[in-house]
């Protein structure tokens, strides 16, 4: 069906013409007014709605400086490191463009982990937003390969040593692990062919990806409209509207939060460039020591520790050790036991988990150690996909959830900092017996969700959105 | 609820005191000299008479020294080797498999040795140097006859012993956990070198300062610019603040 061929007046000045005659032929006001100018946004965003934009704008920045960074770098075993610290020294301005892009990598993370906080804090995942939710998890997946396969191409000790030890969990899966790896690697060892094909994922396959779910979060968060701290629908069939439809409770994102924005991303860009130009190795958390010296396939570095943003997830692998196999095993049957007994379900479904739960400990029992450490480490972040599921709470916003569901939280995030924290550290046995026990709290948390957001008593949530006139 | 976070940041404290208890002698703090032009043309020209001769600096070129303040002519005539161009990285000489022979491995490249070898727990890279190069002792077990406190069982001798002159550490016992440690005390200088210890030090200060500026020769220039961005940003995001609120202002 062709749209409306649209006439303006002879008279009408040139801009108007240029316009006209683009929409006729491609939707630019339409696609302007459904995602800029028409899109009506809650009023009542606070300091946690900025991260979205600013996600965007790392992304822009990672993108841009990867472009120069390509230009001079060589994905070549040989020349790699070289290459690198060719652009730090004789390339113009070439060390702001890799310094830009290695604090990017970090900055990245830290807004992408606001991103998600804010989220999981305000309900941002619940019906009808499951799907926005589901693709900003795809994107944090591409997120970690995209920053796992580019910290190889510096080509520095620890960038050679961490390919090592990460593309060696997957030799753990039982039947193909081996195969996998070799795949995985083009080698026996993490080589020039690594290198090489980390290169093409790092800078043309994962990014494509990456933009293709970018585009969808948005396009999916601007169909169903944005959430906000209250949790309430701007744009329901009850929400009072104006008489042209628009809801009373929002407003149109440009001006009034592209206007927003530009003050966040100003004042992100402070922090951003303090750390680029007074301390871009952010006391070696962003650049780490040991890769300024060149990779040694010969000489393994006393203690291998991911850069920061893994850390939560390497602690949790860590903490899979045999002896904790057991209760892993013990809270597998305590599990399958509280659904088959408490659970009203057919008599079919408490077979099948009554066999599944034996089939699991059998495996459990059966399978290395380190086998279940990649399943949790991987399950950390899968996990995260079903929360739109697993929330049975009756409101979305934390505002309005029972007192202690605020502490929970809290010590939420309290878990996922020590996590990360003795991930950086080098093994020590209370450091394993704290994460293992971090471990547990994180996948309880979401594995008893179900449970947990139905219990207490909930604040009534208002009509209308909470708003204070700046 | 409370307990279990004091809990938990107790265990994490107990977790971080084993990590610091581990690993050798503290090293001293070095002066910090990447802006002493006068300090670093010194530095460089021990370094290149004196270290170039079998650690390389491969990603640095012989040029980047008119950034410390040499002309062209200064870095031809007294810093090259013969068959050095100007525009040349510090390479050297030396075989790889003779550096195996004499060393037991090949000396590393010093290009980037003062960002590479900082420490979460003990200081930068620098500190790590100026500690290195003053606590070499004579030890006439190993096969070059010296060894080094920060760095046990060095490969490389004491280059500078004529300097230095040289020095035993003098250690006395401690009881420590209920068993007896030994404990570093000081030095007893057996030979005197051409130097006093304070001129030594203020020598080895002048090549840690070099080294650590040629492991990023824009390093300080990268800080100048960072300020005036800074400022440059402080005003944007006053300007960002400003247009912000006059939009929202009237938004009830």
């Amino acid at each position: 069906m062709a749209a409306e061929f649209k006439e303006v007046s002879a008279n009408a000045p040139l801009g108007e013409k240029a316009l006209n005659w683009l929409d006729n032929r491609f939707p630019a006001s339409k696609l302007y007014n459904e995602h800029l100018g028409q899109y009506y946004a809650p009023k009542n965003f606070n300091f946690f709605y900025i991260f979205g934009s600013l996600a965007l704008l790392v992304l822009v920045i990672q993108i841009t400086t990867g472009i120069f960074l390509t230009m001079h770098y060589k994905p070549d075993a040989a020349l790699a490191f070289g290459s690198v610290e060719y652009i730090m020294r004789d390339v113009p301005w070439g060390w702001l463009i890799r310094y830009m892009h290695s604090t990017g990598a970090s900055a990245f993370f830290i807004v992408v982990y606001m991103h998600m906080f804010r989220g999981l804090i305000y309900g941002s995942y619940r019906k009808p937003r499951e799907l926005i939710w589901v693709f900003g998890c795809a994107i944090f997946l591409c997120l970690m390969a995209e920053a796992f396969m580019g910290y190889l191409l510096p080509w520095g000790q620890m960038s050679y040593w961490g390919a090592q030890v990460i593309v060696n969990l997957f030799a753990a899966i039982p039947f193909i692990g081996p195969d996998l790896a070799l795949l995985i690697r083009g080698d026996y060892v993490v080589g020039d062919a690594t290198l090489n094909r980390f290169f093409a994922f790092h800078v043309i396959a994962v990014p494509l990806v990456l933009l293709g779910l970018v585009a969808a979060h948005i396009i999916a968060l601007h169909e169903v409209g944005s959430n906000n701290p209250d949790g309430v629908e701007i744009k329901g069939p009850n929400a009072p509207k104006d008489a042209e439809g628009h809801p009373l409770d929002g407003i149109p994102f440009h001006p009034y939060y592209t206007v927003h924005d530009i003050f966040a991303v100003s004042m992100f860009l402070m922090v951003f460039t303090a750390v680029i130009f007074l301390a871009p190795e952010f006391g070696g958390y962003f650049l780490e020591y040991n890769n300024f010296i060149p990779a040694d396939p010969l000489k393994t570095p006393a203690h291998i520790a991911p850069v920061w943003y893994f850390t939560p997830y390497y602690s949790m692998l860590r903490a899979i050790t045999g002896e904790f196999m057991y209760v892993l095993m013990a809270c597998v049957v305590a599990g399958a036991a509280v659904l088959v007994t408490k659970v009203k379900m057919p008599a079919l479904f408490k077979a099948v988990i009554a066999v599944g739960a034996v089939l699991a400990v059998a495996a459990m029992w059966a399978l290395d150690a380190k086998f279940w450490g990649v399943v949790v480490m991987g399950g950390a972040v899968v996990i995260l996909f079903g929360l739109p599921w697993l929330d049975n709470s009756e409101v979305k916003s934390i505002r309005y959830r029972p007192t202690w569901n605020k502490y929970l939280y809290g010590i939420f995030v309290v878990n996922f900092f020590i996590l990360g924290y003795l991930g950086v550290q080098p093994p020590s046995a209370i450091g394993e017996r704290v994460s293992q026990v971090g471990t547990l709290f994180y996948f309880g948390f979401f594995l008893l969700m179900p449970w947990w957001s139905r219990l207490g008593t909930f604040g009534r949530v208002p009509d209308r959105i909470i708003f204070a006139a700046h | 609820m409370k307990k279990l976070i004091i809990g938990l940041v107790a265990a994490l404290g107990l977790a971080a005191g084993v990590h610091a208890n581990e690993g050798g002698l503290a090293w001293d703090k070095a002066p910090n000299k990447t802006n002493d032009m006068a300090a670093l043309q010194n530095g460089a020209k021990i370094f290149v008479n004196n270290c170039l001769n079998c650690h390389s600096a491969a990603y640095m070129r012989f040029n980047r020294l008119k950034d410390i303040g040499l002309t062209e002519q200064q870095i031809k005539e007294n810093l090259l080797f013969t068959t050095d161009k100007v525009g040349d990285t510090m390479k050297v000489a030396m075989d790889p498999k003779n550096a195996k022979d004499w060393f037991g491995g090949v000396p590393p490249d010093l290009t980037l040795v003062a960002r590479s070898r900082a420490d979460f727990s003990k200081g930068s890279g620098a500190d790590y140097l100026y500690t290195y190069l003053r606590t070499y002792y004579r030890d006439e077990t190993k096969a070059t006859g010296w060894n080094n406190l920060a760095y046990p069982n060095v490969g490389m001798p004491h280059v500078l012993w004529e300097m230095q002159g040289e020095r035993k550490p003098i250690y006395s016992e401690v009881e420590q956990h209920g068993h007896k440690v030994e404990v570093f005390k000081g030095w007893e200088q057996i030979k005197p070198g051409t130097m006093t210890p304070l001129q030594f030090d203020q020598t080895i200060g002048d090549l840690v300062g070099y080294l650590q500026w040629m492991s990023e020769p824009v390093q300080n220039n990268r800080v100048q610019i960072g300020v005036w961005v800074l400022l440059f940003l402080l005003l944007l995001t006053f300007a960002a603040w400003r247009l912000n609120a006059s939009f929202w202002k009237d938004i009830k």
